[in-house]
């Protein structure tokens, strides 16, 4: 069993995911970021793979991103970051990114790296399902990755069924009007995740835009499983000195 | 080796050209690029479409744009050569035959509200008269530097009425503003509609670009035949940034095997000088902007930003079509440095009394390498002039000036 499958087994409510950019804010911080979520009781990690053009970021995650390149992250430093992951953290751990650098690294050795520090599944927004069911989709299921699609609400409902079907872990609920970042009006946003809900789909569903604090966090677990805060912690981490102390102060904002 | 069979002009189904094109879209954008893809054949097939499009590209346009024997240049390459006017277009360059199709499909898909993204200013000029035609909101993304070169052309935009809003990002050029484009779309998916400026983009943008681009060659063909008899060049020469131009050109000859296609790209201070936009000589299969094509990228998949004196050819990637038309050989990619763009851009204005844009002066830039023969009937696209790039001239014209002195 999967540590995300292990996860959702033993708790369907209030799952925390929480994203943060690898090499951010420093080149060596990855670790120590994992480290720091673990502790303080996050349930998953989605780690963010710096990109010069990510299409579906917002600004604060995209600066964090260019500040990481900046400091010299790439996959393969990444990976040897990632060597001491499983001696710092039993929690499921995401890699997401875009298509491009992971297709320079090579998609196989990519996975096969990935599965073999540890890395449990994989978001790639831009690598549609045509290309995941007659390529990609069987080198990562070789690889003993989960792969997350995600949905919005303009996704139909034979589509959010066909991509519910395709992924493994969980699904993640997006709005289409949300690059990442942007407040979101709670009130649209709880007729759409009360359709998914009412879907009755194969997996949990987490819920990934506008969750910045206790209120959002508590108002999107309603009629999900969870939900994924990024930008609102990327900005916390900005500027700090004392990186426990930042990701203890901020999660106790949340949970 | 190319065979007779294959064809160069429409993608798959799936978008493909060859091994490049398709659709790599984040699913936000998905409603939207579906809603394209299944109606826009459909709509640019509908009578009324069609009839609007061609009255448009007529009485507004200007068209058909002559193809002009330029006779002095001909003595020179003892050859014919016939330039294509796109550069008599409204608007100075054949950017507006797409933004007019475009902003017709748009309305016929009930949008409301339009987005570009601009480099040099050209396309987003283009929109931003359509849209002022058509009484449509408009905003056009461009880098923040874009807009402090620019100047005239985001005059130009914001006197037609549209909104010029700065990209900051990365690189703050074009393949930036593209990026602010498209997130702009995901933020607004249900009321705009995002008119890409050339053959780039997830699938169906190429396609539908080149489509509407494709009345540069329907025009060469009947033309020729009128000054020939024969309805075929030898040679078909366009600049390629993205390559909406070329595309155009190209289109009704990519499966007339005869007929050489030639593609110019800028080569910056030279190709291997690391500032240099010549993605098929630089670049690897790469995904950007939505399509897999080729792309000029580090070792580890960052996109490079490029560089070329013409802001119209200053972006790292290329239409998936030129791709493939590199990638099977069916297509010549040759490409002129900075400097030899300008020179081409004084002789050609001294030679024939027309003063071209820097983006098509590539393209006279490699006439002299071409091994032309007196019996040749080439066709250059001049995709258009070269106003809008008279401070770079000028500058030029003071250089030789103190060089002299």
């Amino acid at each position: 069993m999967s540590r995300l499958a292990n996860l959702f087994a033993s708790k369907q409510k209030n799952i925390l995911n929480v994203y943060c950019t690898a090499g951010y804010p420093h080149l060596n911080s990855t670790i120590d970021m994992i480290a720091a979520l673990t502790e303080n009781g996050v349930d998953i990690i989605e780690l963010g793979m710096p990109y010069s053009d990510p299409l579906a970021d917002g600004p604060v995650i995209q600066q964090s991103g260019n500040i990481a390149l900046a400091n010299g992250m790439t996959i393969a430093v990444l990976f040897e970051q990632l060597k001491t992951l499983r001696q710092v953290s039993n929690i499921p751990l995401i890699l997401m990114g875009y298509m491009n650098p992971v297709l320079q690294y090579g998609f196989e050795k990519f996975c096969k790296e990935a599965a073999s520090v540890g890395v449990d599944g994989l978001i790639l927004p831009d690598l549609p399902e045509y290309e995941f069911e007659t390529e990609y989709g069987a080198i990562i299921k070789a690889n003993g990755l989960d792969f997350i699609f995600l949905v919005t609400p303009e996704t139909s409902e034979e589509r959010v069924r066909k991509l519910d079907e395709l992924s493994t872990g969980f699904l993640y609920a997006v709005s289409s009007s949300a690059t990442t970042g942007k407040d979101k009006d709670f009130d649209a946003v709880e007729t759409y995740l009360q359709r998914l809900a009412s879907m009755s789909l194969k997996n949990p569903v987490l819920v990934g835009f506008g969750i910045k604090d206790r209120p959002t966090f508590q108002s999107a677990c309603k009629h999900a499983n969870g939900a994924i805060i990024g930008t609102a912690f990327i900005q916390a981490l900005e500027g700090t000195s004392d990186l426990k102390a930042t990701v203890k102060q901020f999660l106790a904002t949340v949970q | 080796m190319v065979t007779q069979n294959e064809t160069f002009q429409a993608p798959n189904e799936q978008g493909y050209y060859g091994k490049f094109g398709g659709a790599y879209i984040p699913e936000m954008l998905h409603r939207n690029v579906e809603e394209l893809k299944a109606q826009y054949l459909a709509i640019m097939h509908e009578a009324s479409f069609q009839k609007e499009f061609l009255h448009l590209l007529r009485d507004y346009v200007g068209r058909p744009t002559p193809l002009f024997l330029a006779e002095r240049l001909s003595a020179e390459f003892n050859t014919s050569i016939y330039l294509k006017r796109e550069d008599l277009c409204h608007t100075g360059a054949h950017k507006i035959n797409n933004t007019i199709g475009q902003i017709l499909l748009a309305r016929k898909l009930g949008k409301t509200r339009i987005i570009a993204e601009t480099g040099a200013g050209q396309h987003g000029v283009a929109t931003a008269t359509v849209c002022a035609l058509k009484g449509m909101e408009c905003i056009v993304y461009m880098g923040e530097k874009d807009i402090e070169r620019q100047a005239p052309n985001v005059a130009r935009m914001r006197m037609l009425g549209a909104k010029v809003v700065p990209a900051i990002s990365g690189s703050r050029t074009l393949k930036d503003a593209t990026n602010e484009a498209i997130r702009d779309w995901i933020n607004n998916p249900l009321d705009t509609h995002y008119i890409i400026g050339s053959v780039v983009g997830p699938h169906p943008y190429p396609d539908m670009v080149a489509r509407f681009q494709s009345v540069i060659s329907e025009e060469i063909r009947w033309q020729l035949k009128e000054k020939t008899g024969q309805e075929l060049p030898t040679h078909v020469v366009a600049c390629v940034g993205g390559g909406s131009n070329a595309a155009g050109a190209f289109y009704h000859f990519l499966d007339e095997l005869s007929v050489q296609l030639v593609a110019v790209e800028a080569a910056g201070h030279g190709v291997h000088s690391g500032m240099s936009a010549a993605t098929t000589q630089l670049g690897k299969p790469g995904i950007l902007h939505g399509s897999k094509s080729l792309l000029m990228q580090t070792e580890d998949g960052q996109v490079v930003e490029p560089h070329s004196i013409s802001a119209g050819l200053d972006y790292p990637g290329v239409g998936p079509l030129h791709a493939n038309l590199f990638d099977s050989g069916r297509g010549t990619f040759l490409s002129a440095t900075d400097q030899e763009a300008l020179d081409a851009a004084f002789h050609v204005s001294k030679t024939e009394g027309i003063i071209p844009a820097l983006e098509t002066s590539h393209a006279f830039a490699v006439l002299g390498r071409m091994n032309l023969q007196p019996s040749d009937r080439v066709v250059l696209c001049l995709s258009g002039r070269g106003d809008k790039d008279l401070a770079t001239y000028i500058h030029e014209l003071d250089a030789q000036a103190s060089s002299l002195t």
